[in-house]
């Protein structure tokens, strides 16, 4: 399944937020986490994570240090700021208003699809 | 593929990443450690390690869209680039030797300027001696940031001296027309000189002397805007501080003036070098939006002039006027063909090119034609043999400008043989100014 551009962009947020919430992580690693999450159904340019990370940090939801490898590689560090966890909670509100709307229509369809 | 190759296209990668400036040093360090980790990856289950890397590659994205995105986020990346460089120690030392010579050439037209107060000193003095104060400082500036060789070195100082000591041991009478010639010409013959510094001394490289002409182009533009906002900066001054202190108004404009307006020639030579790889060249552009105006323009006049006829009311002046078209067009061509792709044949732009210079040559011929009669009426003077000369100068670099455009728009030359011709024209306006500042003033016995 392809999800439509417009909306991977939108999800981009909430998700690397969600993922960032689970602990410190850097880019490779978020990446993969998506992928694992959706089963790979979320087609995600690798390279256009890294303009996102730089614009949540310039927003101020998450912080970012340079640091090592266990290889001994160099590393970005991205961890979640207060204000990320709030903009996250506020997010998933939205989402979740999103969710119910169009559940409440496609409630019975949805749950067939998706089985 | 070997693992060194794999080495070589990741950092050919990441060249192409960094190129275009929206993509910072430290962003690539982490793009890079992306990629590496996702070889390594796909190493580690069974692929080649060239097969790891196109793939690693693939999912990062096209870099020219990785790179959009880092541009839309760091939109500010691109402009800092238009604005001052990352003072690292390299450029902070260019800075200083720049700052070192501007504040040279400011002290120096100080000076000078002192020395008008002299009794028996004229302003005459001042107005054609200026640029010896200014433009052997810029001719140094580059000799030593270019290392130019000794012996060259010290030939353009004799040329130099040579010229510092003929205007001022010739005996102008007062008011004389020959010294204002030279006050004008003056300037141009030590823009030679600093044009030998600027190459280093290697004057007989045509690409070099291109590389001049550009330079050329780029710092007036440069001058010119340093000009405007100079010209802001003292009329704000003027107009804040003549309530409290009118007095202080023409210190302004007795020390501030000059000096600035010298230390800026410095200063926009510096902004041309540093920032030659990041802007996109100025003139050319400039050259594309004129060159058809211009090319309407002639025709126009030329046809006018052809059925009308050049009038009785034609004076001296009118020449200097058709001087000015002349070298106008000249610098439309020659900065048209200084930003043209070598490798590329005859466009329209060469088309319109052609019709602008035959149109100015045809309006010259006109002009010209009346003026011989006029030189038979009245005979010569300083200002029409300069007048005159400069004219016929320009004249035959444009009737073989536009030769070699025909052949090229019809196909049977190249377009280097036109920036050749150019390049090598130069000696011929060198050894005019010359002419004009060293010859024609004592033939016209000073006057």
């Amino acid at each position: 399944m392809n999800i439509d551009k417009d909306l991977v962009a939108a999800m981009a947020t909430p998700l690397v937020l969600a993922i960032l919430v689970e602990g410190t992580s850097y880019g490779y690693a978020i990446l993969k986490r998506v992928r694992e999450l959706s089963g790979g159904d979320v087609e995600w340019t690798d390279g256009m994570l890294y303009p996102l990370l730089h614009r949540l940090e310039r927003l101020g939801y998450i912080g970012a240090e340079w640091g090592a490898s266990p290889e001994g590689r160099r590393r970005r560090y991205y961890e979640i700021t207060e204000a990320g966890r709030a903009q996250l909670v506020e997010q998933r509100t939205q989402w979740a208003t999103a969710n119910r709307t169009l559940g409440a229509l496609w409630g019975q369809s949805a749950s067939v699809a998706g089985a | 593929m070997t693992v060194a190759m794999v080495e070589a296209r990741i950092s050919e990668w990441r060249a192409a990443v960094l190129r275009g400036g929206a993509v910072a040093d430290t962003d690539a360090d982490e793009l890079e450690g992306h990629l590496r980790e996702q070889i390594s990856e796909l190493e580690a289950v069974g692929l080649a390690v060239d097969e790891a890397f196109l793939i690693a590659v693939k999912r990062l994205g096209e870099v020219h869209q990785i790179t959009a995105e880092f541009a839309r986020e760091h939109g500010d990346r691109l402009w800092k680039q238009l604005a001052m460089p990352r003072p690292d120690d390299g450029r902070l030392r260019s800075l200083g030797t720049m700052l070192a010579f501007a504040v040279i050439t400011a002290v120096l037209i100080q000076l000078a300027r002192m020395l008008t107060a002299i009794p028996g000193a004229s302003e005459a003095w001042f107005v054609r001696d200026v640029s010896l104060f200014v433009l052997p400082v810029l001719a140094a500036y580059f000799a030593l940031v270019r290392r130019m060789p000794g012996r060259r070195a010290l030939v353009a100082v004799t040329v130099v001296g040579a010229l510092a000591l003929a205007v001022n041991l010739f005996p102008f009478a007062d008011g004389a027309s020959t010294d204002v010639l030279v006050a004008i010409h003056l300037p141009v013959a030590l823009w030679f000189v600093v044009g030998a510094a600027y190459v280093g001394g290697d004057i007989r490289a045509s690409a070099r002397r291109m590389d001049f002409i550009r330079f050329t182009g780029e710092w007036a533009i440069y001058y010119a805007l340093i000009a405007l906002g100079g010209a802001v900066l003292v009329g704000l001054t003027i107009a804040v501080l003549t309530p409290i202190a009118p007095g202080a108004v023409e210190q302004v404009i007795t020390w501030v003036l000059p000096s600035g307006a010298a230390g800026a020639v410095i200063v926009a030579a510096w902004l041309v070098e540093v920032k030659k790889s990041v802007i996109e060249n100025l003139a050319p552009v400039l050259t594309a939006i004129f060159t058809p105006l211009f090319a309407v323009m002639l025709l126009g006049s030329a046809v006018v002039y052809g059925l009308v006829g050049s009038g009785q009311e034609f004076d001296r002046d009118l020449l200097f006027v058709f001087d000015l078209l002349l070298l106008v067009v000249l610098g439309l061509v020659v900065y048209g063909i200084s930003a043209r792709d070598g490798a590329r044949g005859a466009g329209a732009m060469d088309a319109v090119r052609l019709v602008a210079v035959v149109a100015a040559i045809a309006l010259d011929v006109l002009v010209l034609a009346s003026m011989f009669e006029r030189v038979g009426e009245f005979g010569f003077t300083a200002n029409r043999a300069a007048a005159l000369g400069l004219n016929l100068v320009l004249l035959v670099n444009l009737a073989v400008t536009a030769w070699l455009t025909v052949r090229l728009l019809t196909g049977r030359g190249q377009a280097v043989r036109v920036e050749r011709w150019q390049t090598g024209y130069l000696p011929v306006f060198a050894a005019w100014v010359a002419v004009v500042v060293l010859v024609l003033p004592p033939i016209f016995g000073f006057a």
